[in-house]
């Protein structure tokens, strides 16, 4: 193929995936991963009784249905159509999880495994861990004054 | 029928999470990983006020599940600690709210990494 048929070619392929579809295609399959979610919480619900509890079962089987996905490679497959769909579910969590551990098993399991793991999770759970320590301080005072 | 109409409610809602998301993704330069942190910070924020409590309610897990939901998991631990013991459970709550999923991601993904082996990225 000569130069000009390349740049065709390349510019084919690069052409940007239209903004409303990605939005489209995020909002169906990230609402499918909710509904989900609700369904199996309607299902818990018949055996536990606390809604906490139960949600967080939820969260756990979402998880477990994500990190599986990942092993076998599904996951990136459905992540490359849906976009934030996936991402912004805890699914995308989970997959950050387990995409960085598996990635980095050639490294250790140690340095590799054990320390990247955490190299997407980190911030998030740094970041919502301390924003909720603010809001405890904000709330324990608030409630010793006015409560 | 109330579970067809409660997983209804949980898609237009979850959805409109993930557009928001990919709205953030097309127009901004926001990477990926900054977006989980936004929501999971904004997920405190809006438990915080108020405001996420009563979305939780109507939308059940199209609520939860979003990454916005761990930080309510997070607030929502971190209230309930202080109510029980006081000061420490500034400290205590936040984890302890979302222990059951952290755990479980964490665990399972180490056990994935014993199974799989990394895939060539297409």
């Amino acid at each position: 193929m000569d130069k000009k048929e390349y740049i065709e070619y390349v510019e084919a392929r690069s052409k940007k995936s239209p903004i409303i579809q990605n939005l489209i295609r995020a909002f169906l399959i990230g609402g499918a991963i909710c509904s989900l979610g609700q369904a199996l919480l309607e299902l818990y619900r018949l055996f536990i009784v606390e809604l906490k509890d139960a949600q967080a079962l939820v969260s756990i089987t979402l998880i477990a249905i994500a990190i599986l996905l990942t092993g076998i490679g599904i996951f990136d497959n459905i992540a490359r159509v849906a976009g934030a769909g996936t991402l912004v579910p805890i699914t995308g969590f989970a997959n950050a999880i387990a995409s960085c551990a598996i990635d980095t098993k050639s490294e250790g399991y140690v340095m590799g495994v054990g320390a990247k793991i955490f190299s997407i999770s980190g911030p998030v759970i740094l970041f919502g861990t301390f924003s909720g320590v603010i809001y405890g301080i904000f709330y324990y005072f608030i409630t010793m004054f006015w409560g | 029928m109330d579970i067809v109409i409660n997983c209804l409610k949980a898609f237009l809602i979850g959805g409109a999470f993930c557009v928001v998301a990919q709205l953030l993704i097309d127009k901004t330069k926001l990477t990926p990983a900054r977006i989980l942190v936004c929501y999971v910070c904004a997920g405190v924020f809006l438990t915080a006020i108020g405001v996420y409590g009563p979305i939780v309610d109507f939308a059940g897990c199209g609520a939860t599940v979003p990454l916005t939901g761990f930080g309510y998991a997070i607030a929502n631990g971190v209230k309930t600690a202080i109510d029980e013991k006081g000061a420490l459970g500034i400290l205590t709550g936040g984890i302890t709210g979302t222990a059951g999923g952290i755990t479980a991601a964490l665990c399972l993904g180490l056990i994935a990494s014993l199974i799989f082996k990394s895939k060539p990225k297409k």
